[in-house]
């Protein structure tokens, strides 16, 4: 068939949407970016190290004192704010791809709540210490995302239903959090609302190495069902068309994205809007149809690293990580709602 | 046209319906309907809104389950095949279908793919032959960078067929195919999807154009509630009678000069 003149029109911009040339060049300077601010933070605390010595220290295995403070004290918690927050951020990449919708976030739809639950109740009612605590997150964040499930499936799962359901169980969940903490020994409330702000400051060696198994086991399924996530873009009938098995599809990445939260709060506790947030900016930067997986990973892990960096060193005594995310992410999500109002009415 | 030339009785069925109760939910919306379609044969599917053509091309391709009855394909039910295996045999161009935010013409293309690639889904040389004759067979070739939700729609049509075109399927299932085209370009669709017929591929189309339907097919498919009222030739099958009865059109039905094949004429509602 013979196209007509007409389609030939000169166009407004010759970058096309979304070209492959431009995500690799985006996702190298992501990865670039990221490394730089680790060897930064690594370099920072009482005993400042230039970027040079912490590159040195890393290689040499005769830097002495200074590869102990690179390595031994500083990396754990360089390499958790990394990891969590590519977990956290593939997580609400996976959530938000699947309900087609920038609020289908794990801190939205009660799942990162959930987590939070099952941690207190460990902690509270079963008098179990950290280690419990992180199985407690765990098991709680999978009933929560059954329960919303539950509540939310009919012949499939629908975005926008689980993302309303999941709202009204994150504000129970909230509550009942409150009044278990209320009602707690009050060490016990004390240590848990400490955890219940989302910190990194306990970060060992072990808790990293756990993390960092449980995370990279964990991405690797992701990557094998990006695939097919990406194809249920098109819609069910065409993915279908297409052999995808659209059910078992949007379990597996239900069951992904509920375990890589999981996994972040229990190691973390309850860091807020890293899901939500580094998508969103990964797909801007990219200018990826859809939600690129492994840039929300990357943008997720800057993020975090970021964050943790200004509640260490940016206020006076440091803060929780999770309440410097809160405090930028909230800022975000008005932002987000106002756009999404707009667009609407 | 190709086709006419070709007798259809003596090929191999590709498809045999039997007894085939489709729907939703409870609800059934295609009832005992059992036909063949034969492989290399153009079958149109004809019938007023709602009758069910849709619901019985998602049958064929596997979307839907039949609630009775069964699809079998090449002899095998449909149900026991594995997708994929079904994705490389049957591809369809559904009735609407919306493009990823900000994807291109290219990658929205290379999507059609999915059924030959592995987990991994790098696009191999293969694959980008696959699109790369797609792009060229719907002059979509110089859309190819464009962003989908930039472009008319009838160029976005070409664009789904290039997806289709590139998963390189036998068996073409095609719902309403010439909707938002203009009328060369619906004429230039309908030249390809028989190009691709007399080349093997064996097409079932759903159209409301009668007389395309009568023109580029060689079997028809008639609906009416979900039952199959007429079936056979463009000739047996469009005339004033079964019109009546399929969209209670009165119509009369000549003879076209291009073809010397049947075509519709419909009655003028009110005398001038
Ligand atoms: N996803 C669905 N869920 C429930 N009912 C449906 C669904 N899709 C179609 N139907 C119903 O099934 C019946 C047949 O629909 P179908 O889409 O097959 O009609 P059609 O012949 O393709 O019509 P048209 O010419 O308007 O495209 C209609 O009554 C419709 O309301
Ligand atoms: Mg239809």
């Amino acid at each position: 068939m013979s196209a007509p003149a007409a389609t030939r029109r000169p166009r407004r911009a010759q970058v096309p949407g979304g070209s492959r040339a431009r995500r690799v060049v985006g996702l190298l300077v992501l990865l670039l970016a990221t490394a730089a601010l680790a060897v930064f933070a690594l370099g920072l605390g009482d005993y400042p190290l230039s970027p040079g010595e912490v590159i040195g220290a890393a290689l040499d295995p005769g830097a002495g004192f200074k590869r102990t403070i690179v390595l031994e004290w500083r990396l754990p918690r360089v390499a958790l704010a990394l990891l969590i927050g590519a977990a956290l951020a593939v997580s609400g990449a996976l959530f938000q791809s699947l309900t087609d919708n920038p609020l289908g976030s794990p801190d939205i739809i009660g799942f990162t709540s959930g987590s939070y639950t099952g941690a207190i109740l460990a902690l509270t009612v079963l008098g179990a210490g950290l280690d419990g605590a992180a199985l407690g997150a765990l098991l709680g964040g999978l009933a929560t995302a059954g329960v919303v499930l539950a509540l939310t499936y009919r012949r499939g799962i629908e975005g926008f239903r689980l993302i309303i359901v999941g709202i009204g169980v994150t504000a129970m969940l909230t509550a009942l959090n409150q009044w278990l903490l209320l009602r707690a020994q009050e060490e016990v409330a004390m240590s848990a609302s400490i955890w219940g702000a989302g910190s990194l400051a306990n970060s060992s060696r072990e808790a990293a190495l756990t993390a960092g198994v449980g995370v990279v086991v964990l991405l690797v399924l992701v990557a094998a069902v990006s695939a097919p996530l990406r194809q249920l873009e098109l819609g069910d009938d065409l993915a279908r068309s297409h052999g995808v098995r659209t059910g078992a599809v949007r379990i597996s990445v239900v069951l992904l994205g509920v375990a890589l939260v999981a996994l972040a709060v229990a190691t973390s506790g309850p860091i807020a809007f890293v899901a939500l947030t580094a998508p969103q900016i990964a797909a801007r930067l990219l200018r990826s149809p859809g939600l690129p997986l492994t840039g929300s990973a990357l943008t997720g892990a800057f993020l975090l690293l970021g964050a943790d960096l200004l509640a260490q060193h940016a206020v006076p005594g440091g803060v929780p990580v999770g309440t410097v995310t809160t405090v930028l992410g909230g800022v975000y999500l008005v932002t987000l709602l106002i756009r999404e109002a707009r667009k609407t009415w | 046209m190709v086709n006419e030339m070709r007798g259809t009785t003596t090929a191999p069925a590709h498809y045999t319906l039997e007894d085939l109760r489709l729907g939703y939910g409870e609800r059934p919306v295609i009832e005992g309907l059992s036909t063949q379609i034969p492989a290399g044969s153009f079958t149109a599917v004809i019938g007023a809104n709602g009758c069910g053509k849709s619901t019985l091309l998602r049958g064929l391709a596997r979307l839907l389950k039949p609630s009775a009855g069964r699809v079998l394909l090449d002899g095998e039910p449909l149900e026991e095949m594995a997708p994929k295996q079904v994705a490389r045999r049957v591809g369809l161009l559904p009735q609407s279908a919306s493009a990823p935010d900000g994807i291109a013409v290219r990658e929205l293309v290379g999507r059609g793919r999915f059924p030959h690639q592995n987990a991994w889904h790098m696009n191999s040389r293969e694959d980008e032959e696959a699109i790369e004759a797609a792009l060229r067979r719907t002059s979509t070739l110089e859309l190819a960078g464009r962003r989908v939700s930039e472009l008319s729609g009838g160029q976005r049509q070409r664009v789904w067929a290039a997806m289709l075109l590139a998963q390189q399927t036998r068996i073409l299932l095609l719902d309403e195919p010439t909707t938002f085209l203009d009328m060369a370009h619906q004429i230039d669709f309908l030249d390809l999807f028989a190009e691709l017929n007399a080349a093997g591929a064996t097409v079932v189309a759903v159209l409301h154009d009668l007389n395309q339907a009568a023109r580029y097919a060689d079997r028809l498919i008639a609906l009416r509630e979900g039952t199959i009222v007429a079936e056979g030739s463009p000739r047996e099958v469009i005339t004033p009678e079964n019109l009546r009865e399929i969209f209670g059109l009165r119509a009369v039905v000549v003879e076209d000069p291009e073809t010397g094949g049947p075509l519709v004429v419909p009655a003028a509602s009110r005398p001038r």
